[in-house]
C-alpha cells in the first residue's frame, strides 16, 4: 500500500469529496495513508450513522427503568433485585452473503462481545433472519451456512440461542438479513463503559492475535453489492468461539476487581474505532505503539493493524497497580495480554509504528465534524384498504389452513432450532416453539427475562409507518403472551441505499411508527444499530426494521406458554374486522401481495394486552398466543400443535366472511385458553376489552367452522415438512 | 524439517463426512467417483533435521494426540 | 458424597452439572481448574459438556492430556466415582477411561432436542433411583455423539453388562429413528467394567427443575448423592 493519499484515493476509501476537504481541513495537510484510513472507517454509515442519525433521535430513549440508553455498547435496563440487564442487537448482513457461516457466526461474536464488554454475563442469543426465495439457487446454501454459523458460534460459547424469526421474500434474494441479539445481566453497579480516563493509564489488548482479517468491512458494509462481490471474500473475518468463550470468562473474572477504568470490544473498523471512542469519549488523549500489538501475520502495516477486523480482541484501560493482576488472569486463560500505549492529554489519537509516527489526528474534530447529512426523502405510495367481502374464498378454511401452516413463512421452524443448543445454562425456562416469547430464568431468582424478535416487512413495505408500529407492538405483544412485562427494545434498522429518496422515506416513516409505539406503549429503544446499503444491483430489500424486545417476570413460575391444555375455552382478545390486506391468507391462497398492512390502534393494544397480562399473571390463563401471521386459526392450529391436543371452533359473526374473520391479521389480539372464560369475558367486558369464546380444546382433531375436520397429526405433517424436504432435495 | 500427517478414519469406520461429500459430487454431475473418505492434514514445522528422527517424533506425536487409534489411522511424510 | 466439576477451557456446562448436584446433594461441588493435579479426597469427579479446546483437532482430545487427567485416572484407578457428560464423555473415551469413540452425528449436524433413554440396568450407583427398562427425558446437544466401537467391544460391553442407557422411544422401544446421531446400537452411555464409571451423551443436569421442562433427570442425581 504505497499509495499516493490524494482525492482519488479517498474516494475508493468512501470518502466525497467534501469529506475529503473536511479531512484536509481538519488535519491542515494531506493525511497520511493510515490517517485516511482512520477518517474513511471513522465517517463510514457504519460507524458514524451519517444518514440515520438525524432520524433515530426521533425514538424514545427514556423511562424510570433504563440506565443506559443508547450511546453505549448496549442498552441496560434495570430489572430489579439490584441486577440489570443489558442487550443489544446487531447486523452482519453483508458477510453473510458473501461467506453465511463465518458471516454469521463473526455476527454472533461480536454481539456478545458489545453485551459481555459493559460487565455481563451473556445468558441468552437470538435472532432476526431474512432470507432470499426458497426458489432462488443461492438461498438454500445461504440458510444452511447462516444456520450452521450461528450454532456453530454460539454452541461452542455456551450461550443458549433460545428464539429467533425466519422470513423469506424474493427481495432478499441477494440480500438476505442477518440480525443478531444478546442479552446479558450484570449487578447494577458493575457495569462497565467506554470512555478512558486517567493521563498516562496504560492501553492494554487482550484476547486474539491481530491478522489481515476483515480490512475495511465498515465500508463494505457501507456500500451495494455488484456483481463482483464475489471477489470480497478475503476480506471476510473467521470466528474463534472458544477464544471468545476464554475471553468471556477472563473478562467477567477482571470485572470481579477494580482494575478497569474503561472496556470497549474491538468490532467494526477494529483498533481504530475502540480507541478513538473511548479516548473521544473520555475527552482525553491516546498514543498507541503499534509493534507491542500481538500480530498472528509478518510484515503489517500501520494501516493494516488499525483497520483489521481480526475478532475475539478487546481494549481496556487499566489502572496502572492492577496491570500485573490482569496479566496473570489473561494467561491463565492463555490468551495475549499488551500494554499497547498510553492515555494523554492531547486530545489527539497517535499512532506510532516502528520508529515513525504513522497518525496523529484531534479527536474532537474527527468525532464532533463527521458527515451528518439530512437526506432527502420521498414517501412511497401506499397499499390501498382492501374491502374483504370484494375477495372471494375459492378453497374454504381447510385447506387454506393446511396450505398455511406448511408455507415457508409459517412452517415449523424445528429444523433450525434444533441446531442451537437452547439449553446450556440450565435456566431456559420456555424454549423456541414453546411460547411467544423465550424465557430464561435468572440463576438462583424466581426472577427471569422474557426475549422476542419481531417485524413484518411486508407490512413496512407497503406502509412503513404502520409497519414500524407493527415490529414495534408485535414485540411488546409476544412478551405480554408470557406474562412479562414489557421494559425495552433493540432495534436493527435495515434498509436499502440512503442516498435514495425513497428508501429515505421508508426509513423515516418506519421511525415515525416505532416511535409512536415506543411512546405509546412505554417501550422505549435503548440500543440499536443500522444497516443500509442492503441493496444489489439497484435491487432493495424490504424495509426491515428488526425490533428486539425485552421484558421481566418476577416469579417465572406464572408464566405460560402456547401449547394448548385440553377441555378449555379458548377466547380471542381483541377487535377483528376481517383484514385481509398484507395478510398471509392473501398472498400464500389469494395470490396476491397487496393492500394496506393492518393498521395498530396504539390504545387498543395496551388495554387489551394489559388486561391480558393481568389474567396470566392472576392465574386465570393456562396457555396464550398472539394472533399475527395467518389469523386466527393459524394461531390456534399452532397451539394445537405444541400440545397436540385439538379444538373445536365455533361459528363467527355474520358480519365478517369467514375467510376474513378466521385468517384476516388485525392487530391487537391475542388468544387466551381458560378454564373458566365467564368469568374472564366478564372482567374484559368491565374493562371495555373485546372478548368472545371462539373454540374449546379437547380431542385430537381441528374441527372449523364450515365441518371440516384436519387431525393434530396431519397438521403437524404439513406444517414439519418443508425446511427437511427442501434441505435435503437436489442440488 | 516439516512433517505432514495425514489423518484418516479406519476402513470400517462410518465416515458421513465422506458420504456426504460423494452424494454432492454425484448431484453436480461427478459421474464415476466409487468412494469419498474424508480425513485431515496436519503441517509440523519441527527443528529437528535428520528426516529418520523427525519421522519418528512426529509418529509418536500422531499416537499421542493427532489421531485416536481407536477410530482413526494416520500416516506421516517428512519433507527434507 | 463430595463431588468436583473439572473445568477445561472451552467448558460451558458446569453450571448446569454444579446446579444439579447441589439441588440433589445439598452441597455446592468443588470446581478444579484443569491444570491442578490434586484431586483430594472427592468420591464423584464429574467432567461436563461443552467445548474443551474448542472441539479442536478432535472433540476431548487436548482435553484427555491435561495435567489433571492423571489425578482422574488415579481416582477411577482407587474405586472412586466418575460421570462424564458429552464432552466429559469424550473426554473418558479420548483418555482411555471408557472403550469406543464419539464420531460426528450420521446427520452432520449438531443436535438440540429432546431424547429418551432406556435404563440398562438400574442397580449402578449412578441409576437406583430409576427402575430397569423404564425411559426418562433427557437433553440432546452434541455434534459428535455417534458412538462407536469394534463388534468385538460392542459385544463385550453387552456381555458384561456395562451398558448403561440406550436411545429408544418414550415406550422404551429401540429403533433407528430415535437413535438420531448413529450410535452403534443405539448406545447413549456406558460404564467401566467395574461400573463406577459413567460416560453419557445427553444432559439428565439440564433436566432437574419443573421450570425448565421437566424432573426426569433427577433421580440420577439423588441416586448419586444418597450413595
Amino acid at each position: 500500500m504505497g499509495r499516493d493519499v490524494n482525492q482519488q484515493l479517498a474516494r475508493e476509501f468512501g470518502l466525497t469529496a467534501d469529506e475529503y476537504a473536511k479531512v484536509l481541513e481538519i488535519m491542515g495537510r494531506t493525511p497520511t495513508l493510515t490517517e485516511l484510513g482512520i477518517f474513511s472507517v471513522m465517517w463510514s454509515e457504519h460507524c458514524s450513522y451519517k444518514s440515520s442519525r438525524v432520524w433515530l433521535r426521533q425514538l424514545p430513549t427514556k423511562a424510570p427503568w433504563v440506565i443506559h440508553g443508547p450511546g453505549e455498547n448496549a442498552g441496560v435496563v434495570d430489572i430489579g433485585d439490584g441486577l440489570a440487564a443489558i442487550f443489544k442487537m446487531e447486523s452482519h448482513n453483508h458477510p453473510s452473503f458473501i461467506e453465511p457461516y463465518q458471516g454469521a457466526a463473526t455476527g454472533v461474536g461480536g454481539i456478545l462481545r458489545d453485551v459481555f464488554t459493559m460487565g455481563a454475563r451473556p445468558i441468552a442469543n437470538l435472532n432476526a433472519l431474512r432470507f432470499g426465495s426458497p426458489d432462488h439457487p443461492r438461498t438454500r446454501r445461504i440458510v444452511d451456512g447462516v444456520v450452521r454459523g450461528i450454532g456453530g458460534y454460539g454452541n461452542c460459547v455456551g450461550v443458549p440461542t433460545v428464539g429467533g424469526e425466519v422470513n423469506f421474500h424474493p427481495a432478499y434474494n441477494g440480500n438476505p438479513l442477518v440480525n443478531a441479539m444478546t442479552v446479558g445481566i450484570a449487578r447494577q453497579d458493575r457495569i462497565f463503559l467506554s470512555a478512558a480516563a486517567g493521563v498516562g493509564n496504560p492501553v492494554v489488548y487482550v484476547g486474539s492475535k491481530t491478522g489481515r482479517d476483515g480490512i475495511h468491512g465498515a465500508t463494505m458494509a457501507s456500500a451495494e453489492f455488484g456483481a463482483d462481490s464475489e471477489e470480497k471474500r478475503p476480506t471476510v473475518q473467521v470466528g474463534d468461539p472458544f477464544t471468545e468463550k476464554l475471553l468471556i470468562e477472563a473478562c467477567l473474572e477482571l470485572m470481579e476487581t477494580d482494575a478497569i477504568v474503561a472496556i470497549q470490544d474491538m468490532g467494526a473498523a477494529g483498533l481504530t474505532s475502540s480507541s478513538v471512542e473511548m479516548a473521544g469519549k473520555g475527552g482525553v488523549g491516546i498514543v498507541l505503539d503499534l509493534d507491542q500489538v500481538p500480530a498472528r501475520e509478518t510484515g503489517m502495516t500501520a494501516y493494516e493493524f488499525m483497520l483489521s477486523e481480526s475478532q475475539e480482541r478487546m481494549l481496556m484501560v487499566l489502572r496502572p497497580e492492577r496491570e500485573g493482576m490482569a496479566r496473570a488472569i489473561f494467561e491463565k486463560w492463555d490468551l495475549d495480554f499488551a500494554v499497547i500505549g498510553h492515555l494523554t492529554d492531547t486530545g489527539r489519537i497517535t499512532i506510532r509504528h516502528q520508529g515513525r509516527v504513522e497518525a496523529d489526528i484531534p479527536l474532537a474534530p474527527l468525532a464532533d465534524e463527521a458527515p451528518l447529512y439530512t437526506r432527502p426523502t420521498v414517501e412511497s405510495p401506499k397499499g390501498e384498504k382492501i374491502n374483504p367481502a370484494r375477495i372471494e374464498d375459492r378453497v374454504g378454511l381447510t385447506a387454506a389452513l393446511k396450505t398455511l401452516v406448511a408455507c415457508p413463512d409459517l412452517c415449523s421452524r424445528a429444523w433450525i432450532w434444533d441446531q442451537y443448543d437452547s439449553t446450556v445454562g440450565g435456566q431456559t425456562t420456555k424454549r423456541p416453539g414453546a411460547a411467544d416469547a423465550a424465557i430464561v430464568k435468572l440463576d438462583g431468582l424466581k426472577r427471569g427475562i422474557a426475549m422476542t424478535t419481531d417485524c413484518t416487512p411486508r407490512y413496512c413495505a407497503a406502509d412503513a409507518e404502520e409497519g414500524g408500529k407493527q415490529a414495534v407492538a408485535e414485540a411488546w405483544r409476544n412478551l405480554t403472551a408470557v406474562g412479562a412485562r414489557p421494559l425495552a427494545i433493540t432495534d436493527n434498522m435495515n434498509f436499502g441505499n440512503p442516498e435514495k429518496p425513497e428508501i429515505m422515506g421508508q426509513f423515516a416513516a418506519a421511525i415515525r411508527g416505532m416511535a409512536a409505539a415506543c411512546e405509546a406503549l412505554d417501550f422505549p429503544v435503548v440500543s440499536g444499530n443500522v444497516s443500509l446499503y442492503n441493496e444489489t444491483e439497484g435491487k432493495g430489500i424490504l424495509p426491515t426494521p428488526a425490533i428486539g424486545g425485552l421484558g421481566v417476570l418476577d416469579d417465572v413460575s406464572k408464566a405460560v406458554g402456547l401449547a394448548l391444555p385440553p377441555w378449555l375455552d379458548i377466547v380471542l382478545i381483541g377487535v377483528t374486522t376481517g383484514w385481509l390486506g398484507q395478510s398471509l391468507w392473501l398472498r400464500e391462497i389469494g395470490g396476491r401481495e397487496d393492500g394496506a398492512p393492518p393498521p395498530v390502534n396504539l390504545q387498543a393494544e395496551r388495554a387489551n394486552g394489559d388486561f391480558v397480562r393481568a389474567q396470566i399473571l392472576a392465574g386465570h390463563v393456562r396457555a396464550c398466543h398472539d394472533v399475527s401471521d395467518g389469523g386466527i386459526l393459524v394461531a390456534l392450529a399452532e397451539m394445537a400443535m405444541a400440545s397436540g391436543v385439538g379444538a373445536r371452533v365455533s361459528t363467527h359473526p355474520r358480519d365478517i366472511p369467514g375467510h376474513a374473520f378466521w385468517f384476516g391479521e388485525d392487530q391487537g389480539r391475542y388468544l387466551v385458553a381458560c378454564p373458566d372464560s365467564p368469568a374472564l369475558i366478564r372482567a374484559a367486558d368491565a374493562a371495555g376489552i373485546p372478548a368472545l369464546r371462539i373454540a374449546v380444546s379437547g380431542g385430537q382433531d381441528l374441527t372449523l367452522p364450515d365441518g371440516g375436520t384436519i387431525s393434530i397429526a396431519a397438521l403437524r405433517e404439513a406444517h414439519a415438512r418443508f425446511f427437511p424436504a427442501w434441505m435435503a432435495g437436489p442440488g | 524439517m516439516k512433517a505432514i500427517v495425514t489423518v484418516m478414519l479406519k476402513p470400517g469406520v462410518l465416515d458421513p463426512q465422506g458420504k456426504a461429500i460423494a452424494h454432492a459430487l454425484g448431484t453436480l454431475g461427478f459421474a464415476g467417483v466409487n468412494d469419498v473418505r474424508a480425513g485431515k492434514v496436519i503441517e509440523l514445522e519441527l527443528t529437528e533435521t535428520d528426516p529418520v528422527r523427525a519421522r519418528a517424533q512426529a509418529e509418536d506425536m500422531a499416537r499421542k494426540l493427532l489421531a485416536n487409534t481407536v477410530i482413526e489411522s494416520f500416516r506421516v511424510q517428512v519433507d527434507g | 458424597m463430595k463431588a468436583g466439576i473439572i473445568l477445561f477451557p472451552g467448558i460451558n456446562r458446569e453450571r448446569d452439572m454444579a446446579i444439579a448436584l447441589e439441588n440433589s446433594g445439598g452441597v455446592k461441588p468443588r470446581m478444579i481448574w484443569h491444570k491442578e493435579t490434586d484431586l483430594g479426597d472427592l468420591d464423584l469427579v464429574v467432567i461436563p459438556g461443552g467445548f474443551s479446546f474448542g472441539d479442536y483437532l478432535r472433540c476431548g482430545a487436548m482435553a484427555a492430556q491435561s495435567p489433571i487427567m492423571a489425578a482422574v485416572r488415579a481416582h477411577a484407578a482407587r474405586g472412586a466415582y466418575v460421570l462424564g457428560v458429552c464432552n466429559g464423555f469424550q473426554i473418558l473415551t479420548e483418555a482411555g477411561l471408557l472403550p469406543g469413540a464419539l464420531l460426528r452425528n450420521a446427520s452432520l449436524r449438531f443436535l438440540s432436542m429432546d431424547c429418551h433413554l432406556r435404563v440398562e440396568r438400574a442397580n449402578t450407583v449412578f441409576t437406583t433411583r430409576y427402575q430397569q427398562g423404564q425411559t426418562f427425558r433427557a437433553v440432546m446437544a452434541h455434534g459428535d455423539g455417534n458412538y462407536f466401537a469394534d463388534d468385538a467391544t460392542l459385544d463385550r460391553l453387552e456381555g458384561e453388562g456395562r451398558v448403561a442407557f440406550r436411545y429408544a422411544t418414550a415406550t422404551g422401544e429401540i429403533s433407528p429413528e430415535v437413535n438420531l446421531n448413529g450410535s452403534a446400537r443405539s448406545i447413549a452411555g456406558i460404564y467401566s467394567d467395574n461400573l463406577r464409571v459413567l460416560g453419557m451423551m445427553p444432559h439428565p443436569e439440564d433436566l432437574v427443575d419443573p421450570l425448565m421442562g421437566g424432573i426426569d433427570g433427577k433421580p440420577l442425581f439423588d441416586a448419586i448423592a444418597a450413595a
